[in-house]
């Protein structure tokens, strides 16, 4: 359980160019942000320094949890649950084989049941190669889902999607704040979450 | 079950099915060990005291195929940055990898090696002291290679600067198992190059892991 | 550390290396002049005749390209550790030199080799252990040009250097134990005549200077290309 992330300062760097400056931010549990801005501002790369992936030029990122306050990244990636670009998703392994790898890479039980939320249970014997862009997203859902951490860090989450599919990101996102988690979103659209929104 | 015998499990499962990578090492050691002989004459002494380097040359270079796509297909499709979210080290998943690839591959030739040996005229102790040292040496070519696999990673042609990288690395492997059977067949015991070819493996791979993950995380951080 | 970091300023360094380039101008073809002429006239030694003069040419081009090697570890560990800013610009301006003396000494080896062994090539130990540096040299300076991201390339390339640290002494371990298995030849038997000591001292000495000279030389070129490009970039 996280409690809040506060980015404190924050400034990046691609290749030479400074991307952002001493941006600083909070949010806390059960709350929204959406990033936006143009395409090559630094969405991802943000997300992608949240995630503990990329380290920052300056400044520095807070959790807040039940064992206190922690920069360090390699704890923060600990929590995050991510939902880039790409998808993960093995061609030759089925729906079923790809979602239990990342439930049991994350330590948690694998459960078919999490297909059926995200539409996807026809397909459970499916290998990936086969499944169409929005159900390889939905796949991707179901494995954000699965992994059960705090801090969603999700690239783009409505590309590739109908509005069904759609509809069922804002769902499963406003289930995920109002159960205290936290959602940091780069998207073009509105997050309809009531959520702060940031702009790079 | 542990995530890191997931993901070993996982990386097999995925060579089982992948288009046959480790099939095309075996066929590329038997391609190699036919190729000698043409190019040298079927001299079979000839053959029979050439037999440990051939073949030795032969495994490493045909375990080295597929070695730039150890990390290159996770890298690619997103499911490297999952593993590095996830609660398992990078360094045991650059481990549960190598150990996967040997187990696809360096084991593999291994296995076929006896009958390579054949071939070669190679007399029977030799041949078993063939098999213990490419059974022995190969996870180093592996865990070598992981290094090698990791600091190419996400270079277009990096398969043409891998082998630059590792081969030299892998001079001792290949001096102390080919030494070995070299050994026996002098009638000398090769226990002392394999013990040599053990102790480099062992640190191989217990070091490797910290290169090969290091590398990684350099190369998901741009 | 704090004085490493003063001048890891490039202005800093362009100073120092202002003051210091002539110096060592001089003083590298000084160490040449002095350790050419010794070589020279030393007298020929009774087993090997007057080819034994090669060796004030072979014996440092061998151990510089060891000590370039070296350098090019501190080099990657500063970079590495503390992220000394300098650094990557010096091991990458380092290694061309390392392989050109690796290089020559396999030449100047095989040269010596010759006259004694009746070929050029018998598969000497150390000049084994050499032919491997040089495509080590040759794997690090084609990682420094295979990855366009240059921040990446220097991480990459200082943790391949240091992997390549840990395995040189294997590998000249295993390198020796080949030969010893295989009873080959040497060119340097047991141990130097006291004559011939200062020759080659003096020689390392003018091999490293030479280094040291051309190195400098590099590095200020590096440091001048990056401030013309980032002008250029700023320009637009």
């Amino acid at each position: 359980m996280i409690s809040s992330l506060a980015a404190e300062k924050l400034a990046c760097a691609r290749g030479e160019r400074r991307l952002f400056d001493g941006l600083s931010f909070t949010v806390k549990a059960g709350q929204a942000l959406a990033v936006e801005g143009a395409n090559g501002a630094g969405k991802t790369s943000l997300l992608r320094l949240l995630a503990g992936l990329l380290t920052p030029f300056a400044g520095r990122v807070v959790v807040r949890t039940a064992q206190g306050d922690s920069d360090d990244a390699e704890t923060r990636a600990r929590l995050v649950g991510w939902l880039g670009h790409l998808d993960g998703l093995k061609p030759q392994m089925t729906v079923r084989e790809q979602l239990a790898f990342y439930a049991h890479l994350y330590g948690v039980a694998a459960d078919d049941a999490l297909l059926e939320q995200v539409n996807l249970a026809r397909q459970a014997d499916l290998p990936c190669r086969y499944l169409s862009a929005g159900q390889k997203r939905r796949l991707a859902l179901a494995r954000l889902l699965v992994s059960n951490r705090p801090l969603w860090l999700l690239d783009e989450p409505f590309a590739a999607l109908d509005s069904a599919g759609q509809a069922l990101v804002a769902q499963l996102m406003a289930r995920h704040c109002g159960q205290g988690g936290i959602v940091i979103a780069a998207t073009h659209d509105p997050l309809g979450l009531g959520n702060e929104s940031l702009t790079l | 079950m542990s995530p890191f015998v997931t993901l070993l499990l996982r990386d097999l499962k995925l060579a089982a099915r992948g288009g046959g990578s480790a099939a095309l090492a075996l066929a590329f050691f038997a391609l190699v060990a036919t190729l000698v002989p043409l190019g040298v004459g079927a001299d079979l002494n000839l053959l029979a005291r050439v037999a440990g380097g051939v073949l030795w040359v032969g495994a490493v270079l045909a375990a080295l195929l597929s070695l730039d796509r150890l990390f290159q297909g996770d890298f690619e499709d997103g499911s490297l940055e999952l593993i590095a979210c996830s609660p398992l080290p990078l360094e045991l998943a650059a481990l549960a990898k190598i150990l996967a690839h040997w187990l696809a591959t360096g084991l593999a030739l291994t296995l076929l090696s006896p009958l390579l040996a054949l071939m070669f005229n190679l007399p029977g102790d030799a041949t078993l002291m063939l098999f213990v040292s490419l059974l022995v040496g190969t996870p180093a070519v592996s865990a070598v290679g992981a290094i090698g696999a990791s600091l190419t990673l996400s270079l277009k042609r990096g398969g043409l600067i891998l082998p630059l990288i590792i081969l030299p690395l892998l001079v001792p492997a290949v001096i102390f198992g080919a030494g070995a059977v070299s050994a026996v067949l002098d009638g000398i015991p090769g226990g002392g190059a394999l013990g040599l070819l053990a102790a480099f493996s062992g640190a191989s791979v217990l070091l490797s892991p910290f290169a090969a993950a290091a590398c990684v995380r350099l190369n998901l951080s741009s | 550390m704090q004085f490493l970091f003063r001048y890891a300023n490039p202005a800093q360094f362009m100073r120092l290396s202002d003051m210091l380039l002539p110096f060592l101008a001089a003083a590298t073809l000084l160490a040449f002049a002095v350790g050419l002429y010794l070589g020279l006239t030393v007298p020929p030694d009774y087993q090997q005749g007057d080819s034994v003069r090669i060796m004030f040419l072979h014996v440092p081009a061998a151990t510089a390209a060891t000590t370039v090697y070296g350098a090019i570890t501190i080099c990657s560990i500063l970079s590495l550790v503390w992220r000394h800013p300098l650094s990557d610009t010096a091991a990458r301006a380092a290694a061309p030199f390392g392989a050109l003396f690796t290089a020559l000494g396999l030449v100047t080896g095989a040269i010596w080799g010759k006259p004694m062994w009746g070929t050029y090539w018998v598969w000497d130990a150390r000049l084994t252990s050499f032919l491997l540096l040089l495509f080590i040299y040759f794997g690090y300076m084609a990682l420094w040009n295979a990855i366009e991201d240059e921040v990446k390339a220097a991480r990459a390339a200082a943790i391949l250097a240091l992997v390549g640290a840990v395995n040189i002494p294997i590998i000249k371990f295993s390198v020796d134990w080949w030969n010893t298995l295989h009873q080959g030849e040497s060119i340097i038997s047991g141990h130097l005549a006291p004559v011939f000591l200062a020759p080659l001292l003096v020689m390392m000495l003018a091999y490293l200077l030479l280094f040291a000279t051309l190195w400098t030389v590099r590095i200020r070129t590096a440091i001048l290309e990056r401030r013309a490009r980032s002008l250029m970039q700023g320009g637009i």
